[in-house]
C-alpha cells in the first residue's frame, strides 16, 4: 500500500517538473495529465474514489483535451520550442525557485516535528457521501458556482453568438 | 498457486484476448454484414465464407512498411494509437459479463468507464497534431468538439439508471435489473446514451473526423502499417465496449430465461453490435455543423429532461 503511493507521488512530481521544464507545448501537457492521472490514483487509494474520477474525467478528459485543442490550432512549431529555450534562463527561475525552497524546508519542517501527522486514519468517502455533504452543507457555495458557471455561458453565447452578416445556412 | 488465483489470471486473461479477438473478427464480420445489407457479397474469397480474411488482413497489416514522416511529432506519433487500445482495453475490467466471469468489481466501475472513454480522445487529437498534416489537424479538431460535446450527456444520460439501481457499481446495476430491465423506464436515457456511443466511437453517421469524401482519411491519414491497425482495432473495441454497456446499463445484463447467463449477455450485445453496423449500412453522414447543432440543441436538453423526470418520480414514490 505504502510503496504504491510514494511510486505515483514519484510519478506525479516527476512528471509535474516535466510540465515546467519541457519546451514543447503539446509534450508538456501530456506530462501535465500524467501527472492528473498519478494524483487521481493517490485520491482513490486514500478513499475518495468520486474524486478520483471526476479528476480523470474533468481535468485529463476535458479541461486538458480543451487546452490541447486550442495549442493544436495555433500550430507552433519549431520557433515557440526556441522561445522557450530563450526564456528557460537561470534569472527568470532563480527567484521563484528560492522562495518555492523555502515553503519546501518549512513544510519538511512541519511534518517532521510531527504537527502535521501523515497518519493512516483516513476514511473511505464514497459518491453518496460526497453528495450529501454538497448539497446541505455546501449548498450555498454550490448555488454560487453554478451561478458563476450561467454568467460564463452566457457571456460565451453572446461573444459567439451569429451576426446578421453571416451566411445563412 | 491456488485456484482463487488461477481463476482471477483466467478471468483477466480470458476477457483481454477475447475482446481482443473479437475485435478482429469484427473487421470481417462487419464488411459481410455491410455486403449483405447493400446486396453484394463482401469478402467471400479467403476461406469458407471469407472468415480467413483477417488473417490476410493481420498478414497484410504486419508486412507494410510502417511509415513514420519526417515532418511528423515522433514520440507522440507512436503514443497516440496506443491510448485507444489501452483504454478501451481497461475498461472492459469493469464490465461484468455474467455471475462469476468479469474482472474486477469497481465501486465507481461508471464513472471508471466514463473516465477511460474521455482519456480514449487523445488519440485521436494526438494522432492528428503528430502528423503535421492539415487533413489529420482539422480531423482531429472535428473529433476533439465533437467527443467532447457528446461527452456531456452521455454521462448524463446514465444517471438515471444510476438514480433507479443507486449504485456505480456495474453489477449492482446489473442486479438490480433482475425484475425488469432499466430500458423500459429509462427508454429516453437508452436512446441518448446509444447515440452518444456512436459519437463516442466514431462510428458512421458520426465519423465526420475521418470523412474520406473531405478528409482524406481525417486524423489517421498520416498512420499506415500496425499502428493504423491499431486505431482500426481501437475503434471496433469501443463499439464492442459500447454494446457491452448498454447491454449491462439497458438490457439486463445477464438476465434472461433458459438460457445461461453469459450466452445471454453474449446475445445481446451481438445484436447491438449489428445494429451499428445496420446503422452505418443505412443513414447518410450529417454536415458538421448539424451534428454540433443536434448535440448541443436536442440531445443535451432531452438528456436532463430524463435526468429531471427520473428525479422527479422517484422522490414522488419514495
Amino acid at each position: 500500500m505504502n510503496y504504491i503511493f510514494y511510486l505515483t507521488s514519484a510519478v506525479a512530481v516527476i512528471s509535474t517538473a516535466m510540465v515546467i521544464f519541457h519546451k514543447n507545448a503539446v509534450h508538456a501537457l501530456l506530462y501535465l495529465v500524467t501527472s492528473l492521472l498519478s494524483v487521481a490514483i493517490i485520491f482513490y487509494q486514500f478513499g475518495a474514489p468520486l474524486a478520483a474520477a471526476l479528476e480523470v474525467i474533468i481535468y485529463a478528459g476535458a479541461i486538458m483535451v480543451l487546452i490541447i485543442f486550442v495549442i493544436m490550432m495555433l500550430n507552433q512549431g519549431d520557433a515557440s520550442v526556441a522561445q522557450e529555450q530563450a526564456w528557460l534562463q537561470p534569472h527568470t527561475w532563480i527567484g521563484p525557485a528560492l522562495l518555492s525552497a523555502i515553503l519546501l524546508i518549512q513544510l519538511i519542517l512541519l511534518v517532521s516535528s510531527g504537527q502535521i501527522s501523515a497518519s493512516q486514519s483516513y476514511h473511505y468517502i464514497g459518491p453518496k457521501q460526497v453528495g450529501i455533504a454538497l448539497f446541505s452543507h455546501y449548498i450555498l457555495a454550490v448555488e454560487l458556482a453554478s451561478m458563476l458557471l450561467l454568467a460564463g455561458l452566457v457571456g460565451a453565447f453572446h461573444l459567439a453568438r451569429h451576426r446578421k452578416t453571416t451566411i445563412e445556412e | 498457486m491456488s485456484a482463487s488465483v488461477w481463476i482471477i489470471l483466467l478471468n483477466v486473461f480470458g476477457v483481454l484476448i477475447v475482446t481482443v479477438v473479437l475485435a478482429a473478427i469484427l473487421t470481417w464480420g462487419e464488411r459481410r454484414l455491410l455486403g449483405f445489407w447493400q446486396d453484394r457479397p463482401g469478402p467471400n474469397r479467403v476461406g469458407k465464407f471469407g472468415t480467413l480474411q483477417v488473417f490476410a488482413d493481420m498478414i497484410k497489416l504486419f508486412f507494410k512498411e510502417d511509415f513514420t514522416p519526417k515532418f511528423a511529432d515522433i514520440p507522440v506519433f507512436i503514443l497516440a494509437p496506443t491510448v485507444v487500445m489501452a483504454t478501451m482495453l481497461i475498461a472492459f475490467a469493469v464490465v461484468p459479463i455474467s455471475p462469476n466471469i468479469g474482472v474486477t468489481d469497481l465501486n465507481i466501475g461508471l464513472l471508471f468507464v466514463l473516465a477511460m472513454s474521455s482519456i480514449a480522445v487523445y488519440s485521436v487529437i494526438l494522432g492528428g497534431y503528430a502528423s503535421n498534416n492539415k487533413y489529420a489537424l482539422l480531423g482531429s479538431l472535428r473529433a476533439a468538439a465533437q467527443t467532447v460535446s457528446y461527452e456531456v450527456f452521455m454521462g448524463l444520460s446514465l444517471m438515471g439508471v444510476v438514480m433507479l439501481s443507486g449504485s456505480f457499481n456495474l453489477r449492482e446495476i446489473v442486479n438490480a435489473q433482475a425484475e425488469g430491465w432499466f430500458i423500459v423506464p429509462q427508454f429516453l436515457g437508452f436512446f441518448i446514451f446509444f447515440i452518444a456511443g456512436i459519437a463516442e466511437s466514431r462510428r458512421t453517421p458520426f465519423d465526420l473526423p475521418e470523412a474520406e469524401h473531405e478528409l482524406t482519411a481525417g486524423f489517421h491519414t498520416e498512420y499506415s502499417g500496425m499502428k493504423f491497425g491499431m486505431f482500426f482495432v481501437g475503434e471496433y473495441l469501443a463499439v464492442i465496449l459500447i454494446s457491452a454497456l448498454i447491454t449491462t446499463l439497458f438490457l439486463g445484463g445477464w438476465h434472461g430465461p433458459i438460457l445461461p447467463p453469459f450466452i445471454w449477455f453474449c446475445l445481446k450485445t451481438a445484436l447491438l453490435i449489428c445494429l451499428f453496423i445496420l446503422l452505418r449500412a443505412a443513414i447518410p453522414r450529417p454536415r458538421y455543423d448539424q451534428l454540433m447543432k443536434f448535440g448541443w440543441k436536442v440531445m443535451l436538453p432531452l438528456a436532463l429532461l430524463n435526468l429531471l423526470a427520473t428525479a422527479g418520480i422517484l422522490l414522488w414514490t419514495a
